[in-house]
């Protein structure tokens, strides 16, 4: 067993008895209780566990907890609340981004990533992004069309 | 869909972690960045004493110019290289393939020690190694060794690494060239190559007077098509090129038939792409030429 320490959602937790190979995944569900990562496929094909580490997202069935000693988590958790969604939340809501919701928070989670970082100047831009990331319902139309509508908010917010 | 039980250590230097791979006499495994082993570990495919983690060591990671070649560290990421300005300006057939390996969330960790330890013959850095003539620093407990991409790359998956061997840095040759290409096709952006091209030409207006080609997909390593390269230079710089050149390079190669696709049609795609490529390098070296 091996302790660590890490910092999710702005909260510092303490876990002093992580199995060296629980994956991050199973960390944030099983002990810390963030059920909001979903957990797809578990070998890194779907997408819906992706989180972001030390603001990169990663998918989080192939990090192990223990390698996570020291960073900084975000899950969707930490994106905004029912009450006060973010910015890219609240486009998924006016776009209708999503359907069942499996997908739904490895889809923001790799949009925030992408509206962080990346122009994101065309669709291709977006799709590309999103490529990592599968979706059964939406056909994906829509979830494009929030995320260039999240980036446009973004720019004029900026200027 | 769990790992089976292994230790873990996440030594801070690459002694240490050589250390650890001696005492686990062959059953230990190097974790980079994952993204292929915890796969495997997932499925229980792969079962090791050990994981010896890389990502605590300094120091292992950066690009670096070296005047006739660019030197990068083993445990640079995907997104670095694709990112990276002097990628870009130094080593573009690299930088052009980069965006094709897997997706973001995966180039945010993978890393270029990794992929070619995986040695996957379907994978853009393996291929862009055999392109360039990289040569491989690798450490192990008699110390370093350097390996050039050719004689690293044995069979699908497999290498000459020894298990306790370690890559530490991989050097690519800055390319004399007027033109280049990168082509892939995949069943979905950012998966595995069905077929892949990457091509380079040296011309003057009137004739070629030099070639590289390497292609991927098509067999159980990628390959550098020597003979290919000989034979394009020698032909007339004209229209009917391309397709001559496609048909050399679809003479080369005999990729066998599996779940993804027949081999029928990987050498219908590589010789697509083969087409496709030669006029992309050839229109930018008329630019230049």
């Amino acid at each position: 067993m091996i302790a660590i320490s890490l910092k999710v959602n702005g909260q510092r937790h303490d876990v002093p008895d992580v199995e060296p190979r629980m994956l991050l995944s199973d960390l944030l569900r099983d002990r810390l209780g963030l059920t909001g990562t979903h957990v797809g496929c578990e070998h890194g094909v779907c997408g819906a566990c992706t989180i972001l580490v030390n603001g990169d997202s990663v998918r989080s069935c192939l990090m192990l907890a223990v390698q996570v000693d020291g960073a900084d988590i975000l899950t969707v958790e930490g994106l905004g609340s029912p009450e006060d969604l973010n910015v890219l939340q609240s486009q998924f809501r006016e776009h209708h981004g999503l359907q069942c919701g499996y997908c739904t928070p490895g889809m923001l989670m790799t949009g925030e990533d992408m509206l962080r970082k990346y122009p994101l100047a065309t669709d291709e831009d977006i799709r590309e992004g999103l490529s990592g990331n599968l979706c059964r319902c939406t056909g994906y139309q829509n979830i494009v069309a929030a995320i260039r509508s999240a980036a446009a908010l973004r720019s004029e917010r900026k200027s | 869909m769990k790992p089976a039980k292994f230790d873990y250590i996440a030594p801070s230097t690459v002694d240490l972690a050589i250390e650890a791979l001696v005492a686990s006499n062959g059953e230990g495994k190097v974790l980079a960045g994952g993204q292929s082993l915890l796969p495997l570990l997932n499925f229980r495919m792969a079962r090791p004493s050990i994981l010896v983690d890389l990502n605590r060591i300094e120091g292992l990671s950066y690009i670096e110019d070296r005047e006739d070649r660019i030197a990068i560290g083993a445990l640079t990421r995907h997104r670095d290289l694709e990112h990276s300005p002097l990628v870009a300006a130094r080593l573009p057939v690299m930088s052009a393939a980069m965006r094709h390996v897997a997706h973001l969330a995966i180039r945010n960790r993978g890393t270029i020690g990794g992929s070619l330890s995986h040695a996957d013959p379907a994978a853009e850095l393996p291929m862009l190694a055999m392109f360039y003539d990289a040569s491989i620093a690798v450490r192990g407990p008699k110390g370093l060794r350097t390996i050039a991409a050719e004689d690293f790359f044995v069979d699908a998956l497999t290498n000459c690494l020894e298990p306790d061997e370690i890559v530490v840095e991989v050097e690519f040759p800055v390319l004399d060239h007027d033109g280049w290409a990168f082509e892939e096709v995949a069943r979905r952006f950012g998966d595995f190559a069905l077929a892949s091209i990457a091509l380079s030409v040296r011309r003057t207006e009137t004739k070629l007077e030099g070639a590289r080609i390497a292609v991927m997909g098509v067999a159980d390593t990628p390959l550098r098509l020597r003979e290919a390269e000989q034979e394009l230079v020698a032909l007339p710089l004209d229209a009917q090129l391309p397709e001559r050149f496609s048909e050399i390079v679809a003479s080369k190669v005999s990729p066998n038939d599996d779940l993804h696709a027949s081999g029928e049609y990987r050498t219908h795609l590589l010789k697509q792409l083969s087409k496709r490529a030669l006029r992309t390098a050839l229109e930018a070296g008329e630019r230049t030429a």
